[in-house]
């Protein structure tokens, strides 16, 4: 991890620790693994009313010119031309040999593309595009905004109060509007399986947003730990830990992210792989996976078949504080994949028993 | 109940009779978050001093606890399988871990007082 001096700060560095984050290295920046509640606390509010997260460490970028979603596909099997105004799709940027090299987000906000993607990943992932436009198609990161994500299912009544205009959205509904007098851009989105908004603002605006936020009834901020308990729960890929440049988007069973005429077209980086592993079958799958009993396995915990040798490895694992048990998930050979399949997880060189199972864990709540 | 003992892995030592009962720090506690699970040793098991021999499982991450001392493990905290959240709660009292039977009781004495503790603690601040 690096030191504390070379990290980066978000618009809301000072109001995190006001709150009392306690604050971690991530991504480079400075960010809040928890506040004083506890993860398992930020977690449960997340689910029973609304959390408050930063993201400001996200990369968010827009594209503009004629042509900016025809020159994005160069870089991503999504159908972005067939993305209407104002809605938002989640998609992959892939490598020549099939890989993925990042998720994001893109939203068509009419007049231009709005892009999120990963912060570890920020610094490759704009240049990547960047190569692929043609002249008058430019990309233009946007460091000077912050992104804040309020989760929960108390997040659609502050909507009505607040921002109407946001509480009409349906889940990927993407909307320019004001809350409390400052302008955002928020799409229905996020990374809880929860309903709620990711909040797209000026850094100068972001802790007057976030503290007007905070001061609604039910809203508590919540920090990275809650966020990735929330997501595994939901079932939602962490870049990095389940899906790299070494795993192709059929083996992480995001085939449903290649958009249906690209998959007719095969124009995309990686089309080759993606193509033959949709045709035979790929070797290995991403998979949901619930131990028994209460003890977690972690990323990298090898995967055996039940008495048997090694078929596959974990890639985030932990505990579900609303499942209120184990779960992981990981990629085994397609042999093992099937729901239900009983294998052992080599946690500390010792068996712990475990089924494959469905995913989302813990059943989302999008607005539809 | 005698003094508390520390080690700098944030483990308490408290001499029970012919036995020293094993925990982690409030400021282990802390920094750990909420615990969801622990892995006891086995009751008979011989550990050396320093010897990884539990595992607690907060949310977030796994983390080792060490044996202070050498000695043979003759009880395990039962009550953690059924409440791992004890070890939030009382960190120091219902949320102990194990039992040792010192091989040397003079191990026990040259731990770390609870002020070299704190000065420890906050060294690592």
């Amino acid at each position: 991890m690096a030191e504390p001096d070379t990290l980066l700060e978000t618009p809301l560095g000072g109001l995190h620790r006001a709150l009392g984050g306690r604050m971690v290295g991530f991504a480079g920046y400075a960010m809040p693994v928890q506040y004083p509640a506890g993860i398992m606390a930020e977690h449960l509010h997340c689910r029973s009313a609304a959390a408050l997260f930063d993201v400001s460490h996200m990369g968010q970028a827009e594209l503009r010119g004629e042509g900016a979603a025809a020159a994005l596909e160069r870089v991503t099997p999504a159908d972005i031309q067939g993305l209407k105004p104002g809605r938002q799709r989640y998609g992959l940027l892939t490598t020549e040999a099939g890989g993925i090299f990042d998720d994001f987000m893109v939203a068509n906000l009419g007049d231009r593309l709005f892009l999120v993607v990963n912060a570890s990943r920020k610094a490759q992932d704009f240049p990547l595009i960047e190569a692929a436009l043609p002249a008058g198609v430019t990309l233009r990161p946007l460091p000077e905004r912050a992104l804040l994500a309020l989760q929960g299912p108390a997040v659609a009544g502050l909507l009505d109060r607040l921002a109407p205009a946001l509480a009409a959205l349906s889940f990927m509904g993407v909307a320019e509007a004001e809350i409390g007098g400052i302008p955002v851009l928020a799409s229905r989105s996020g990374y809880t399986g929860e309903d709620g908004v990711e909040i797209s603002v000026a850094a100068d605006r972001a802790e007057a947003l976030a503290r007007l936020l905070l001061e609604q009834p039910g809203v508590q901020p919540a920090g990275l730990g809650a966020r990735d308990s929330l997501r595994l729960e939901a079932g939602l890929c962490l870049y990095g830990n389940d899906i790299d440049e070494t795993t192709s988007p059929v083996e992480a069973a995001l085939t449903w992210a290649i958009g249906k005429r690209r998959r007719m077209a095969w124009d995309f980086p990686g089309a080759a792989r993606v193509r033959q592993e949709l045709a035979d079958g790929p070797a290995r799958l991403r998979v949901g996976l619930r131990p028994e009993g209460r003890q977690p396995a972690r990323a990298h915990t090898p995967i055996h078949a039940a008495d048997g040798g090694p078929v596959g490895e974990v890639t985030s694992g932990g505990f579900g504080p609303s499942l209120n048990a184990p779960m992981a998930m990981g990629y085994v050979a397609r042999a093992q994949a099937e729901d239900g399949t009983p294998l052992d997880l080599m946690v500390r060189g010792k068996a712990l028993p475990a089924r494959i199972a469905p995913t989302p864990f813990v059943p989302h709540r999008y607005k539809r | 109940m005698s003094e508390l003992k520390f080690t700098k892995d944030h483990e308490w030592v408290r001499q029970d009779g012919d036995a020293a009962v094993i925990g982690i720090t409030d400021h282990a506690q802390n920094a750990l978050g909420d615990v969801v699970f622990v892995e006891l040793p086995e009751v008979g098991r011989e550990v050396a001093a320093g010897e990884a021999c539990a595992v607690v499982e907060s949310v977030k991450a796994a983390s080792d606890v060490y044996a202070p001392i050498a000695g043979r493990v003759v009880e395990v905290n039962a009550a953690l399988a059924e409440d791992p959240a004890l070890i939030n709660q009382d960190p120091a009292g219902q949320g102990w871990f194990f039992k040792i039977e010192p091989k040397d009781p003079a191990e026990i004495a040259a731990l770390l007082d609870e002020a070299a503790y704190a000065r420890f603690v906050e060294s690592e601040a």
